[in-house]
């Protein structure tokens, strides 16, 4: 299955990631490369096999509904490009 | 000092013959003066290295010490490390400066290590060469022209070069296995859930699985003592207790089924290659082992599944880099999506962003079922063909990689060239198996590495096979070449 100028920038879109004009052609190319490589297993017969998510068929472990962590804000805050008053700041939403 | 494996170094610490501080400072010079040339270390701790040394020697003097107390190591740069930055080789990380250890980071400080850095890899671990790392490649020390291999390129080089006597590394396709070939040392990659995912930056969360590389079997089944554990933290961790890795080293081989798998020595194999690994296997039938010739049928698939199920998790896993509450952040954003897209655009490099982006065409809509589901019913056939070879079997032995290390820039700009060096080690991490790598010999004064793959949770015995051949062989104690 190839993919067009049109699905790169939508992959873009969706991945939050700016592809810019000079770079469509040889993403979308590369892109190709990989899917081409990944078509190989729409040949192989899988009916009726279960996917397998974990290597083990294990499932998550469950835990007490109950808090664990320490408070670390400060120290998280302190990590962040931007942060005033205990709060992350990003680039004004709504006018 | 720095040809010592890491049981010599600790029983001369033991004996006092030299003290933890003294093999520090040796380890320390080395990589002032040679990493220059080989780039295996983003970050020395020099200081905080001779302070844990200097606190070793007197727990050393008053006995009692912990397992590997004084032993200096270095850690993959993707092991969050508290007040070290910890960079995953990623710009979009160069500022990061845990507030936390990783759990195998305590483990180690539990068991008394000194940290000596943290090692150069590629970008959050996606690469089979070391030229996706931001803080640029790694160089091979056997031939600074070639590639040590990847994801943990600086982890494995370090230990070729002399640098450091033992390292961690992960391993999501390969990335412990692989470079272990190209440098000529020895990896492994325990059973998925043996070793504490929590704070090791994610890549493909059901593949990643963190391990020891060292130069003997006996220095890897020392640091897997320390490093694998049960931890609550980490939700697939494997509830079941840690055995003594060292203590069926020295088992016999009499009687040991090895599976050959058919597949394995496929006309994609490096002729010089497959004599070098059947010669080893050779030695291991002439320790009594039993070669058996089997088929994993649907190993061949295992790249192009690989290439679906990593990238999808991927890109959710790295979902989390957005510029808002650590890490990389664009200048002057003219608004949230704008931050959010050019930060992701220039802090993650080109193989990352391919990846996110094909994970993320894998599992949008409509295409969820003929990618992501498929692949994982693929990976299903994967693991059960090792199931039935397992029967029959009690470890599979083939080559690591089909080359061995190739010149920089060899793979071009098609990235699936790059990815047809893991064919047989990707294998391992879909159906959760454990798999090591240990130095077999040379082609072309480059290392080729012998591949084991265990059954589940037989780390031990894998360790055993490695061990008992490294006995009889001296592949493992050769330094590369015009390194004092």
């Amino acid at each position: 299955m190839s993919i067009d100028r049109a699905t790169i920038e939508k992959l873009g879109e969706l991945a939050k990631i700016l592809i810019s004009e000079s770079n469509v052609e040889v993403t979308t190319r590369s892109i190709n490369d990989v899917l081409t490589l990944v078509d190989q297993l729409q040949a192989v017969d899988t009916a009726g096999v279960r996917p397998l998510a974990n290597p083990l068929d294990a499932t998550q472990r469950l835990r007490s509904d109950v808090v664990t962590e320490p408070d670390c804000r400060d120290q998280f805050q302190a990590l962040a490009p931007a942060a005033e008053n205990g709060l992350y700041l990003v680039p004004k939403v709504i006018e | 000092m720095h040809q010592k494996t890491l049981a010599e170094l600790r029983e001369g610490l033991i004996k006092r013959e030299f003290s933890s501080v003294e093999v520090t400072q040796h380890f320390l010079e080395r990589i002032a003066r040679l990493d220059e040339r080989f780039n295996c270390f983003i970050s020395v701790t020099e200081d905080a290295a001779l302070a844990r040394a200097r606190e070793a020697d007197k727990t050393l003097a008053a006995g009692g010490a912990p397992a590997l107390c004084g032993l200096p190591v270095a850690h993959k740069d993707i092991f969050c490390t508290r007040g070290v930055r910890t960079s995953c080789g990623s710009q979009m990380l160069d500022n990061f400066i845990p507030p936390y250890d990783a759990a195998v980071v305590e483990n180690f400080n539990d068991a008394g290590v000194v940290v000596l850095g943290k090692t150069n890899m590629d970008e959050f671990a996606m690469g089979s060469s070391n030229e996706t790392s931001w803080y640029g490649a790694v160089k091979n020390p056997w031939d600074v022209r070639c590639v040590p291999g990847g994801s943990s390129g600086g982890s494995a080089a370090a230990v070729a070069a002399g640098m450091a006597p033992g390292v961690t590394a992960t391993d999501t396709g390969g990335s412990i296995r692989q470079p272990a070939a190209l440098c000529g040392i020895t990896g492994l990659k325990p059973t998925y859930g043996r070793v504490s995912r929590w704070g090791m930056i994610a890549f493909a969360s059901s593949l990643d699985q963190g391990g020891p590389m060292a130069r003997s079997a006996e220095d890897v089944a020392l640091l897997l003592n320390a490093m694998a554990s049960f931890d609550p933290r980490d939700s697939t961790s494997a509830e079941r207790a840690v055995p003594d890795y060292t203590a069926d080293l020295s088992t016999d081989l009499s009687g040991l089924r090895i599976g050959v798998p058919r597949e394995y020595f496929d006309e994609g194999l490096n002729p010089a290659t497959e004599q070098v690994v059947r010669e080893a296997l050779r030695e291991l039938e002439s320790q009594g082992a039993v070669l058996k010739d089997i088929d994993l049928p649907h190993a061949k698939l295992s790249v192009p599944a690989y290439y679906v199920i990593a990238p999808a998790e991927a890109s959710a896993n790295l979902s989390r880099f957005d510029g808002v509450r650590y890490g990389y952040r664009c200048d002057a954003p003219a608004d949230l999506p704008d931050m959010f897209k050019r930060s992701r655009a220039e802090g993650f490099g080109d193989e990352v962003k391919r990846r996110i982006l094909v994970g993320t065409y894998c599992l949008s809509a409509g295409y969820y079922d003929a990618y992501y589901n498929k692949a994982m019913q693929v990976r299903r056939l994967i693991k059960e063909d090792f199931v039935a070879a397992f029967a029959d079997v009690d470890v599979v032995a083939g080559p690591t990689c089909p080359n061995p290390a190739f010149e920089f820039g060899a793979k071009g700009d098609n990235p699936v060239a790059m990815y047809l060096e893991d064919i047989y080690t990707i294998a391992a991490n879909l159906a959760g198996l454990p798999a090591m790598s240990l130095p077999c010999g040379f082609v072309d004064n480059k290392p080729v590495g012998l591949q084991l793959i265990g059954q589940y949770f037989q780390e031990a015995r894998m360790l055993n096979v490695a061990h008992r051949y490294q006995q009889a062989t001296s592949w493992h104690r050769r330094m590369p070449p015009d390194i004092d």
